[in-house]
């Protein structure tokens, strides 16, 4: 530890070692087998549930927490793990609180719904610590099916495939498979190498070969693709990031949000990581929040997330706002950036504070800030890809494309939010509709 | 603060809160700790012959059964009279009683169906200075397998016969403890009467096996690799206790035989339905055993602010009040009509009733797309199960129907007046109003 959260600049060290372990252990332990059976006691097993209907892949829940009720803990996994392969993965990251838990019954009666998501961890933890995998393959079709990007919706849709007998390929452009998983998502959701660990273990299905390097339109291209294969799925998320579009934009300790996220989370030594002394993070995203919190845990002195609209209006879920506010995040809301000040690098950035209807009141504010991360959202790079909608893929149905025999999902795709349990979805049932068209 | 001050068959306790002849009673330790804690009285673990004690198994003595978040249910035991010599249980009656004359003292007994056995541990009990004598007739394990216990007690000769020992040798009032293990718990409490019992107390444990050890393959308590039937008690126990203290309690030729309630007594509540269904005190084991002496005190407040709330000045304005309400399904009035109905402000829509009815009953209740719950009063039974299965106390509650109104079910009007399957166009059996 050279440097403290005083140093001014951007610097690496400023915590001891300690510290970092401490800061990014994981958000939600998890639940012993004795907290499990309480938690799993509170289910009312409701009719209908609507915690099912709230999931985007539609897990029975009431019925995996009456399996984790009654000791069967694999049992309940598997019930998980067949809607949802990335039942684990979704345990840890998906915003329960405006799903599952948001539905919850005793949520409406007494504020306090039953821990679905800790309980989904608990089951999908204790099958797979054991190393099982509770699927098979059919008996092999001989078709082939190219499926890009390695993230939730492509593994999803692999894996799927790859149980209907099919064989299928997988391209990604980065060296590790697991998509956002692997480089998005706040190390202290998934700590322990979870994200990879999930990945090794979906693929003991079989009849998944996976290819890194291979960037769609860099070193694949959809008509090689098509040619190649029976069938293409794309799921390869958004590679673009939204540039700051305002005078000084482009100086030095201004960078992508997704960037600083993707080196922490790859990172085997936090303490050589830089970061500000005064970090400001635009944008009101959950991306927005995990560089923020995380820019906070690497010690950062005075963090603020800077966001356009009220804090209503936040893609992060309330329960995200929170969490960055308890670890010392400051939210500004109604600004947009006007300009970054500094001589080569950024010294301050200027807001302009705007209306509800983002109307400028010609009021600025200047802020001290050593690092701006940019979180104003993600775009889709392309070429040669099927029709866009709205800067997206357009799908109809299960995940079909412009062009035949191409289905897409995950954040490429029209639709849906941009969520890990949602690109499950759309990657598991564009895979049925695969299926259904290479064996109709 | 009402009074609760009881006085069952002469002996005068501070409250009507005894504990049972069970573990909890079988020394002096536990003893003053449940004076300490407020108990009004209670009945000390059954005795034996003196000489060499009985022994128990060196393995697990309880079974149980859970509810959710592991609340016992009901609790099964194989342990048997006290294994403890018969003059330590004496001499430690006596300290206790002299230390505690205002508290109920009742000693529980068990010895070989013969008179001499009777004759001789009666006038040691006698000399502690204990308050009355309690005959187990009722444990249905271990002991029964000698000839005693339950053994006795589903043999109504028996009872009369070992009861008329007792009160012949000694002055001390005999509560006679019966045992669930029969048909129709009327014949041994007669039985009782008829041997000159001063009371009857009820229920023993009831003949079980809680669980199976599906690895070994065995009943539990497991010892060793076997398991024997233990006796059951504890909340699950309670209605069929209810319905056994009523069963006497209502019958005329019974009426006047005073009854100790015991089954499941765990809350004030549940104390205060058996003084109401004719029990003149209760009787607490499992409660105390699954939550420690403590749980007096609640009994004590609730039942006290209960007789406050219905003015009751004593104890004895509730025993027995329910008793005239207790009938044969014969006599339930066939004209009353009632429905389910859903308070859609407590509604947490889990839909339990739905699912209740639309699978295993009625059809009558219906789902909107938004979930919300209506009862269908075309097709209504009023079974009560939707009430049953409701997580949320009060939000479904069934409500009778005002005479003149139609049955939107039946079609038929609501009558004013009480009429029973006696006079039923449908029984074959059928006599004329007259």
């Amino acid at each position: 530890m050279t440097q403290s959260p005083f140093s001014p600049g951007v610097a690496a060290g400023r915590l001891d070692d300690a510290a970092y372990s401490e800061n990014f252990s994981e958000l939600h332990p998890a639940l012993d087998p004795h907290e499990a059976l309480v938690a799993a006691d509170r289910c009312y097993f409701c009719h209908d549930a609507p915690c099912i209907t709230a999931c985007p892949t539609d897990i029975d829940i009431p019925l995996f927490i009456r399996q984790i009720a009654t000791g069967t803990p694999d049992a309940a996994a598997k019930t998980i793990l067949s809607q949802n392969i990335m039942g684990g993965m979704c345990a840890r990251v998906c915003p329960t609180e405006t799903l599952c838990e948001e539905a919850c019954v005793r949520e409406m009666a007494e504020g306090k719904p039953v821990k679905i998501g800790q309980l989904q961890r608990y089951a999908t933890d204790h099958l797979q610590q054991q190393g099982i995998h509770p699927f098979s393959r059919a008996t092999v079709t001989g078709k082939t099916v190219a499926v890009v990007g390695a993230g939730p919706a492509g593994l999803s849709c692999a894996h799927r495939l790859a149980i209907l007998g099919h064989d299928v390929t997988v391209h990604d452009a980065r060296p590790k498979p697991g998509g956002l998983n692997e480089y998005g998502i706040a190390a202290y959701k998934t700590p322990e190498g979870f994200a990879q660990a999930e990945v090794d273990w979906l693929l003991q299905i079989g009849g998944i070969t996976l290819e890194h390097g291979k960037a769609l339109g860099a070193d694949v291209t959809l008509d090689q693709l098509q040619s190649d294969f029976d069938a293409v799925f794309l799921g390869m998320g958004l590679g673009g990031v939204n540039a700051l579009d305002v005078e000084g934009g482009d100086k030095a300790g201004v960078s992508d949000a997704v960037d600083f996220i993707a080196d922490v989370r790859q990172s085997s030594d936090l303490g050589a990581l830089p970061v500000g002394r005064d970090v400001v993070v635009i944008g009101g995203g959950m991306t927005a929040v995990d560089a923020a919190v995380q820019s906070k845990l690497l010690g950062a002195l005075n963090v603020t997330l800077a966001y356009r609209r009220g804090r209503d209006r936040m893609n992060a879920s309330v329960f995200e706002q929170d969490l960055a506010a308890s670890k010392g995040v400051r939210i500004m809301t109604n600004v947009v950036p006007k300009a970054v000040h500094g001589n080569g690098a950024v010294r301050e950035i200027e807001f302009e504070y705007v209306t509800d209807d983002m109307a400028g009141t010609g009021e600025t504010v200047r802020i001290p800030a050593d690092q701006v991360l940019r979180a104003i959202g993600q775009t889709l790079e392309s070429n040669g890809l099927p029709d866009l909608e709205m800067g997206k893929i357009a799908v109809t149905g299960s995940g079909r494309t412009s062009v035949d025999g191409v289905w897409a999902g995950g954040d490429c795709a029209l639709g849906g939010d941009d969520l890990t349990v949602t690109a499950v979805a759309e990657g598991r049932d564009a895979a049925m509709d695969i299926h259904a068209s290479l064996m109709g | 603060m009402a009074n609760l001050q009881s006085n069952f068959i002469g002996i005068k306790s501070p409250n009507p809160f005894w504990l049972a002849s069970a573990p909890p009673t079988d020394k002096e330790y536990n003893v003053r700790r449940a004076f300490e804690a407020g108990w009004g009285g209670v009945v000390w673990k059954t005795l034996g012959e003196a000489g060499p004690p009985v022994v128990n198994v060196n393995g697990p003595r309880y079974g149980a059964i859970y509810g959710a978040d592991r609340r016992l249910l009901g609790l099964n035991n194989i342990e048997l009279i006290t294994d403890r010599p018969l003059e330590v249980n004496l001499q430690e009656i006596k300290a206790v009683k002299r230390d505690y004359p205002d508290r109920a003292m009742i000693v529980s007994l068990m010895v070989p169906c013969e008179e001499d056995p009777w004759a001789r541990i009666l006038p040691l009990v006698e000399e502690t200075g204990a308050d009355g004598v309690e005959l187990n007739f009722g444990c249905p394990h271990g002991m029964s397998e000698r000839g005693m216990g339950s053994a006795v007690g589903q043999v109504p000769e028996y009872i009369e016969m070992v009861t008329r020992w007792v009160k012949k040798h000694t002055r001390m009032p005999v509560i006679v403890k019966l045992t669930p293990n029969i048909t129709d718990v009327r014949k041994p409490a007669s039985a009782a009467k008829s041997g000159g019992a001063d009371a009857v107390s009820l229920i023993n444990t009831i003949n079980s096996i809680t669980s199976v050890d599906l690895d070994l393959f065995s009943p539990e308590p497991t010892i060793d690799g076997k398991g024997a039937h233990g006796g059951y008690c504890g909340p699950a126990v309670k209605p069929i206790a209810l319905n056994m203290v009523a069963e006497i309690a209502r019958d005329p030729s019974l009426r006047d035989v005073p009854i100790s309630g015991i089954g499941g007594v765990t809350t004030w509540k549940d104390a205060a339905e058996f003084l109401a269904l004719g029990a003149g005190n209760v009787q607490v084991c499992t409660a105390a055993m699954t939550y420690g002496f403590k749980i007096v005190q609640e009994m004590i407040s609730g039942l006290s602010d209960y007789m406050d709330d219905k003015g009751f000045a004593s104890v004895d304005e509730l025993v027995g009040r329910a008793v005239p309400n207790v009938t044969d399904w014969q006599y339930l009035n066939l004209n009353y009509v009632s429905k389910a109905k859903i308070d859609q402000d407590l509604c947490m829509s889990c839909g339990r009733c739905y699912a209740a009815c639309e699978d295993t009953s009625h059809q009558a209740i219906s789902m909107s797309e938004d979930r919300v719950f209506e009862v269908i009063d075309d097709e209504c039974v009023a079974c009560n199960l939707c009430v049953n299965v409701c997580p949320v106390e009060h939000c479904i509650t069934m409500e009778a129907m005002e005479p003149g109104l139609t049955d939107p079910r039946t079609g038929k009007l609501v009558e004013p007046d009480y009429a029973n399957w006696t006079t039923h166009p449908n029984n074959p059996s059928a006599t004329a109003a007259e």
